[in-house]
């Protein structure tokens, strides 16, 4: 197979993306366009109309298979663009160029959302768009003025192109190596203009896949509590607030809520399909497991009621539930399978036993115990043996959370100071670093799917909110902004 | 239903009682009654009057306890709620055990729930800011349950006292300061029916 005629010739893929903005009505879907790609694969699809989008696919799932295995082979050479030695790749991301005025407001926030996107996983270096104002723009792929960008230093430059007929839109999109004026990565998207973030999206996904081997996070969400809809819980004296569970973007865009029964619902966890939330809800009283199935509209309950049950986590291979209940009397560990059966008690002690992660395996999980006085972190086997400590020079520590691979560390929240810092426990070599320095206080760190990403709580801008930042502590984004908002959970 | 009969039999006897402690002297109160009230005031001039009913007062101050205990009884569970009987326990900071404050006011809500046998109550557990969102919920879960061991130990039955967590959800003081945290790491009883 010839990979330069591919990445420099005419390949165009009809993915069908975007969607109405109902939640309920949207689903994401494993198409044949995604069957030959090996690690992230979904295209956010209409339920009933599937079948009808996914004509010609077949047509490119060879290039989409050089697209995934590209960098391991020799031919990547012509494929992947370098930097200097070093330093990452320059990026630029000129403004997509809006075919017609009314495709002008897709073609801005596409440009934005695929800078922000590229710039996000910090592989690449992007040039700020305010330093492109002398380089003509380039209304076509053959106008690329390769010779500006040279001089603006840029490896990489991206061409896009957005048209838009009623409420479907094409986005065209191409990144041209600079040094060789070859482009590298051609597609076309087709789909509803409802969502345009979602096209930058899964450009950046693919662009981060193609040139660095790279799964990135540009479509998975985040789920969280929040007190935003600012409403009161009925039947009490005092005012208290509800929390209710939402989802959102990666970035905190396109929030929307999950549960509507305006009593306390927290802790909310992605299943592994990132199909499913499971929380913890009052909506009995008492805190008890719920599941909403999102893109179902479909609410179960494994634990069924009678029983306080609390901070479910799913196994990685989301059969099982892992979460903390009184049932005996005292805050232990039980693991159900994921219908409610098969409740099989993790923990013994008289001591708290709470806040469980699975390890990437589902053979060992994680968690907080009090057993020697204050909360540190422990270790125990699925099956509830090789209990060991893991946390010795902490003053208090809750919310181990255990990275995907091939990182193999927890994070967690250290009590620093007035308040908590996120710290990081390398399982290796039992060393601890930290992440956060004291801004507010920080909490319930969560890892994005790719282990390169924290999501967590923080009180430095004023409330509580979520924020996301590098596993090296750098690159801080604040994700949310209206009300407070709780315990994050990075979706697959 | 018979927790009503036995509270009004109650009264009956009280009031039968200070009937008869006042003795001869038990007719008097209906003309009694319209001094303190303050009927007089309004009609301006003649004060000299009052002097003489003031002995006829006495009958009449333990009526008020037998109407107090009458009114817990008919007030709403709301009404009941927002200006509790009951007192909050407070607990040290990461601590689940009840000092001795703390037991002097479990033991006082205990005799409480004695004088009305027929409530159900909810101790909920509460925590300050300081603990985390995810260890406060087992936290509060600790306090609640401490309390509910004292209360059973006092010979309170275990299905009238059921306990929630709510963490560090629901401060009660929304400030940053050791007051506002001390306030908040309490146990917090709420009457459920009656």
């Amino acid at each position: 197979m010839n990979m330069r005629n591919l990445w420099s010739g005419n390949l165009t893929t009809f993915a069908k993306a975007g969607s109405r903005s109902d939640p309920a009505r949207q689903r994401w879907q494993d198409g044949p366009l995604w069957r030959t790609v090996p690690v992230v694969r979904r295209s956010f699809m209409r339920r009933r109309k599937v079948s009808g989008y996914l004509v010609a696919l077949a047509l490119v799932a060879g290039g989409l298979q050089a697209s995934g295995q590209a960098p391991q082979q020799p031919s990547e050479i012509a494929v992947v663009i370098s930097g200097d030695p070093g330093t990452p790749p320059r990026y630029a991301v000129p403004d997509f160029v809006a075919a017609s005025p009314e495709a002008a407001d897709a073609a801005k926030t596409i440009t934005q959302v695929l800078f922000d996107d590229l710039a996000f996983e910090r592989e690449f270096y992007l040039i700020p768009r305010d330093t492109y104002a002398t380089i003509p723009a380039a209304r076509t792929p053959d106008q690329v003025p390769f010779a500006s960008w040279r001089e603006l230093g840029a490896d990489a430059v991206v061409f896009g192109s957005v048209s838009r007929t009623g409420n479907d839109v094409r986005v065209e999109v191409r990144l041209f190596n600079i040094r060789t004026q070859q482009s590298v990565f051609s597609k076309e998207y087709t789909g509803t203009a409802a969502n345009p973030r979602l096209y930058a999206h899964t450009i950046a996904d693919e662009i981060h896949q193609q040139q660095r081997a790279l799964r990135g996070v540009a479509r998975t969400k985040l789920a969280f509590s929040s007190d935003r809809n600012r409403e009161r819980m009925v039947g009490t004296v005092e005012n208290r607030d509800v929390k209710e569970v939402y989802m959102a973007d990666y970035d905190g865009a396109n929030p929307r809520r999950i549960t509507t029964n305006r009593q306390l619902n927290l802790t909310p966890v992605w299943s592994p399909d990132a199909r499913a939330i499971a929380y913890t809800s009052y909506r009995r009283g008492y805190p008890d497991l719920f599941v909403a199935l999102i893109y179902d509209g479909v609410q179960q309950e494994p634990t069924k009621g009678g029983t306080q049950n609390w901070l479910p986590m799913y196994s990685p291979d989301g059969t099982r539930i892992v979460f903390t209940s009184n049932r005996d009397g005292n805050p232990e560990l039980y693991v159900i399978n994921r219908d409610g059966s098969g409740l099989r008690r993790i923990t013994n002690h008289p001591a708290i036993d709470t806040t469980p992660t699975w390890s990437p395996t589902g053979t060992q999980i994680a968690f907080t115990s009090d057993r020697a006085g204050t909360p540190q972190i422990y270790i125990v086997g699925a099956d509830g043996l090789n209990l060991r400590r893991l946390t010795t020079s902490e003053s208090y520590a809750d919310r181990p959370t255990w990275s995907p691979a091939p990182f193999n560390e927890i994070a967690f929240a250290a009590r620093s100071g007035p308040g908590y810092d996120i710290k990081v426990y390398d399982l290796a070599t039992g060393t601890t670093r930290q992440v956060t320095f004291g801004e507010g206080s920080n909490e319930s760190p969560a890892y994005a799917p790719n282990g390169r990403h924290l999501a967590f709580t923080s009180t430095r801008a004023g409330r509580v909110q979520i924020f996301t930042i590098g596993r090296d502590g750098r690159g801080v984004k604040q994700v949310t902004r209206d009300g407070s908002n709780f315990t994050p959970s990075w979706s697959n | 239903m018979r927790g009503m009969i036995t509270r009004a039999s109650v009264v009956l006897v009280l009031l039968s009682l200070t009937a008869a402690a006042a003795g001869c002297a038990r007719r008097q109160p209906p003309l009694a009654q319209p001094a303190p009230p303050g009927g007089p005031p309004p009609t301006t001039a003649p004060a000299p009057t009052p002097p003489p009913p003031t002995t006829e007062a006495l009958p009449v101050p333990p009526e008020p306890i037998a109407i107090a205990e009458d009114g817990i009884s008919a007030r709403s569970i709301e009404d009941l709620n927002r200006d509790s009987p009951f007192k909050p326990a407070y607990f040290p900071l990461d601590s689940a055990e009840l000092d001795d404050a703390g037991r002097a006011v479990v033991t006082a809500n205990a005799s409480v729930l004695r004088t009305y046998p027929a409530w159900m109550i909810t101790v909920e557990g509460h925590c300050d800011e300081r603990g985390t969102a995810e260890y406060n919920l087992a936290l509060g879960e600790r306090r609640a349950v401490a309390v509910k061991t004292y209360l059973l130990s006092l010979g309170i039955a275990g299905d009238r006292v059921r306990i929630v967590s709510y963490g560090k959800e629901f401060p009660f003081d929304p400030g940053h300061d050791e007051r506002a945290w001390a306030s908040n790491r309490r146990a917090h009883f709420v009457i459920t029916s009656k």
